[in-house]
């Protein structure tokens, strides 16, 4: 089952969001929290191969005319193909989120719908892009000249960005609203391209657009890492295995500093979930930095403080406080423990993988090469889960961070929601789809890497004429796939 | 014509695009439901991969276009109209969800048994998705949606206007998809197959549009407002997709598939946009008008600002990629069916 959910659900129980949003609750909103959890969450791991692999690829595919590698080119032509599989199910996903956003937010979307639309549109615009010239790079092997077709790559790694920028900015925007004005409960004074510019946008953005190449980039490597532990320890392994290390380490390394700069914001923009993340209850100064820890009954346990280093964190001084929660009306309070832990689980994944990405390059550089050895093989091989964790985990910080509001400081989160109790349903099938999706994915992915280490280039379809016709047992050396 | 009605107006032309072309995708999935068991079908069903490969994600984004459009023009109607008609809404959610899935599985299956899985799937839920977006669309026209809040949760869907809709949105469907597997089979030298596909794809145009026309009857009660517009305002348009859609089954039965293309397209074009004009100046029938319904006029300038980038940013790169899957390069490979538009 879906780690998100469970944890939203162990979320919602343990933390009593419940209580905070009071007895008034409409019966659509607890079925719609765990909707979101669970589609957003998945949509957005695929999301991060959109807006990753495109550049790894066009990289792969350069190094391959470039140098005239044939390992190169034959990789790119491979990892083509899995994207082909992966944006499919990514853009449905993504597909499901749009309807999501009226069917279970009816409350926002009519209210804020004409705020916070503009940069769906241009998000739309971008993935109309993304959607075309993948069409052309998918089908266009073999049939354009190299050179250009290698171009078509490009615009997919442009607007992957583009499109990133623009869910982000709606999601910026939601826990730091600006671009209108409230006159008498009615949203007035609209202006669309504060919402698209607005100030919070681009940090937020370049954290997700790193996370995205984290996600991706240690994936990829784990994968090959699993072949090379495994002995297969071909030329063909090791370059996909450098060259996505490489895409990673380089975002890891930049990871917690942009992070860092996102986060200097929060004391200013969401105090209330800075003070979540920091579990900090009361306001000291200096603050101490908070590892681990729950809170129980109002008090903090079982945490480490280091002294002053939350201060330092937070808020780059030695002296300046967290503001604490008991500063903050009650109802205000997001659930703590499942933020505090979601951020500190980021946090760590994203320290540990910025020391291992230098860890190797520093070895390399000095002559040793770990992808010999087999334990830092096997701590590669899970980066790929690690780095998904820490992307879930910063999502979960943010979102459940921000609660009891939908629009920080606007709209609370019940009144976004509607009346409909039956979404339970829709959670149950959502479950099932998305799990049947995952399992199908799964088994073509490793089929497709099955048939390639068997020697096949091609994967022609098993239902083909070539496939069925007198004479031909197996597919084996049908050549009726037209992507070579 | 009022910010809101250009607005308006480019929504619909989503909404048209979606439907000619997100359609023709859909509506493959008819043939390859149809098209007879492993041996016999194989050859269809490799078409059909190579004709739609290409393009359907990109078509697809019309369909996001639209909501996107829509929510942020108009977007009281849009929380209406999703939470009246969550159960359609949902069900053709399901249907693009499994059938995007299913058809890039299928196309990497390593066995014939998965293949015949996920084939099986991406067919029916070809076929059942456009029955649910023309559900939506008659009870929008059929005045079944409330301005604001939510209406009824079943019958705003399941009543003569919607179920014509429904038959009407798969018929049209499978008619396009035919025109242009027909074309693309008969380019591929695959006569045979061309033959099979003309067959079924008069029966197709000539059931649809018997159902179009009969439609017009129940509607007169069903829907008056739209009925009215028909025979006014968008009679020229209907009679335009009448004769189109005749000479598009004469211009199939003659084999000239490459025309019928084109006057598949306008047919179905023509009762799209009859729809469009006989409902307006409605967004939601007889409960709120297009000017009504619009948001905040910043926002619908900056939306047409989006729609002017689409114009010379989408389109072009739309033109290439059809360009490019109809040329002879991307056509023929070895015996292969080519791909199209
Ligand atoms: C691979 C993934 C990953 C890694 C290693 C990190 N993060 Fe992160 N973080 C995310 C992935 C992420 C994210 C993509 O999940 C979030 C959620 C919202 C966003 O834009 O990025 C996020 C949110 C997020 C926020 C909340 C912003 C808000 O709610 O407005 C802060 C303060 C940080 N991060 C800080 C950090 C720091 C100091 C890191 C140090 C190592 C770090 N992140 C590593
Ligand atoms: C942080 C959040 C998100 C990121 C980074 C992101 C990124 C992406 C990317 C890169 C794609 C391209 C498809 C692919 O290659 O897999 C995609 C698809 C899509 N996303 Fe998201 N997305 C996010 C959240 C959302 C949200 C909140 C929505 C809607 C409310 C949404 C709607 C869509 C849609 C409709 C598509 C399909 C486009 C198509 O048909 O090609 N996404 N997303
Ligand atoms: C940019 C993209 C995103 C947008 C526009 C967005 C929007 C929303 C909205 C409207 C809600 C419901 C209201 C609320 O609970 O405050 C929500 C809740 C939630 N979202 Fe996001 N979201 C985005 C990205 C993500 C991602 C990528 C995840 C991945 C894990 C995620 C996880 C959640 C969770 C866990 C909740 C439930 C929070 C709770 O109610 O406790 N979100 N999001």
């Amino acid at each position: 089952m879906d780690p998100l959910l469970f944890l939203a659900v162990v979320a919602d129980s343990v933390s009593g969001l419940a209580h905070v949003a009071g007895e008034a609750d409409p019966a659509g909103l607890l079925p719609a929290r765990q909707q979101m959890a669970l589609s957003l969450g998945w949509h957005i791991v695929l999301a991060c191969f959109g807006v990753a692999f495109p550049a790894m690829i066009f990289t792969m595919h350069l190094i391959g005319i470039r140098r005239d590698d044939r390992d190169a080119l034959l990789l790119a032509r491979k990892w083509a193909k899995v994207s082909a599989v992966l944006f499919a199910i990514g853009a449905v996903s993504g597909t499901v989120l749009s309807f999501e956003m009226g069917l279970l937010w009816p409350g926002l979307m009519g209210t804020y719908g004409d705020v916070l639309g503009l940069p769906f549109a241009f998000e739309g615009l971008a993935f109309f892009i993304e959607a075309i010239f993948l069409g052309i790079y998918l089908y266009g092997w073999d049939r354009m000249p190299p050179a250009r077709h290698l171009l078509m790559v490009v615009p997919m790694a442009v607007t992957g960005v583009v499109g990133t920028f623009c869910v982000i900015a709606v999601n910026a925007w939601m826990n730091a609203p600006v671009g209108f004005e409230l006159v008498d409960g009615e949203v007035r004074n609209i202006q669309p391209w504060a919402v698209l510019l607005n100030p919070d946008a681009f940090w937020q953005f370049l954290h997700m657009w790193v996370a995205a190449y984290m996600v991706a980039g240690f994936t990829i490597a784990s994968v090959y890492a699993v072949g090379m532990l495994r002995g297969r320890r071909d030329r063909p392994h090791r370059l996909g295995f450098t060259l996505a290390f490489a895409f990673a380490s380089v975002s890891a390394v930049v990871q917690p500093l942009v992070g860092h700069l996102l986060g200097s914001r929060l004391a200013e923009t969401q105090p209330t979930k800075l003070a979540a993340f920091e579990l900090a209850t009361e306001t000291e100064s200096p603050s101490p930095l908070r590892l681990g820890g729950l809170l129980v009954d109002g008090e903090v346990r079982w945490s480490i403080d280091v002294p002053h280093l939350g201060s330092l964190l937070a808020r780059n001084s030695f002296t300046k406080p967290v503001e604490g929660l008991s500063s903050f009306p009650v109802e205000d309070h997001p659930p703590v423990n499942i933020t505090h832990l979601a951020f500190q689980s980021m946090v760590g994944i994203g320290t540990l993988l910025m020391v291992a990405a230098v860890v190797f390059w520093v070895a390399r550089w000095r002559g040793h090469d770990l992808m010999e050895r087999r334990w830092f093989l096997r701590f590669a091989a899970v980066t790929g889960g690690l780095a998904v964790v820490a992307m879930e985990a910063g999502w979960i910080a943010t979102e459940v961070g921000r609660q009891p509001w939908v629009v920080y400081g606007f709209m609370r989160t019940h009144e976004a929601a509607g009346e409909n109790s039956g979404l339970w349903w829709l959670l149950g099938v959502t479950a099932v789809v998305y799990t049947l999706m995952t399992v199908g994915a799964i088994v073509v992915l490793r089929s497709m890497a099955r048939r390639w280490r068997a020697g096949e280039v091609d994967l022609p379809s098993p239902y083909g004429p070539q496939a069925q016709g007198p004479g031909h047992s197996t597919s084996a050396e049908a050549a009726e796939e037209p992507v070579r | 014509m009022s910010l809101a009605d250009v607005v308006a107006a480019a929504l619909f032309v989503g909404v048209l695009a979606y439907a000619l072309f997100g359609g023709a995708d859909f509506g493959s999935g008819f043939y390859d439901l149809t098209a007879g068991g492993t041996a016999r079908g194989a050859e269809l069903r490799t078409l059909v991969d190579h004709s739609i490969g290409p393009v359907w994600e990109a078509n697809h984004v019309w369909l996001i276009y639209v909501l996107v459009t829509w929510w942020t023009a108009f977007p009281e109607t849009f929380a209406a109209t999703m939470s009246t008609l969550i159960l359609p809404m949902l069900l053709a959610l399901l249907g693009i969800v499994l059938r995007g899935a299913s058809f890039a599985f299928r196309k990497y299956a390593a066995t014939l048994g998965q293949a015949r899985l996920f084939g099986a799937v991406f067919a029916i839920s070809s076929v059942i998705t456009p029955f649910f977006l023309g559900a939506v669309a008659g009870a929008i026209a059929s005045g079944r949606v409330p301005a604001t809040g939510r209406g009824d949760l079943w019958s705003s869907w399941l009543n003569p206007t919607s179920v014509f809709g429904g038959i009407i949105a798969v018929g049209t469907c499978a008619f396009l998809a035919g025109t242009f597997l027909c074309a693309d089979a008969s380019r591929s030298g695959g006569r045979v197959l061309a033959e099979q596909l003309r067959r079924r794809t008069l029966a197709v145009g000539a059931v649809t549009g018997v159902v179009v026309f009969a439609a017009l009857i129940p509607l007169q009660r069903d829907a008056p407002t739209l009925a009215d517009g028909l025979e006014t305002r968008a009679a020229p348009l209907v009679v335009a997709s009448a004769l189109a859609g005749i000479a598009t089954l004469v211009l199939v039965s003659t084999r000239r598939y490459a025309v019928a293309r084109g006057t598949a397209l306008v047919a179905v074009a023509a009762v799209v946009s009859g729809w469009g004009v006989a409902q307006y100046p409605w967004l939601l029938v007889d409960q709120v008008t297009i000017a009504e319904a619009a948001g905040a006029p910043a926002t619908l300038e900056a939306l047409l600002v989006a729609v002017g980038l689409a114009v010379v940013i989408v389109l072009p790169a739309l033109g290439y990629l059809y360009r490019l899957t109809q040329s002879e390069t991307w056509s023929h490979h070895g015996e292969q069916a080519p791909s199209d538009h």
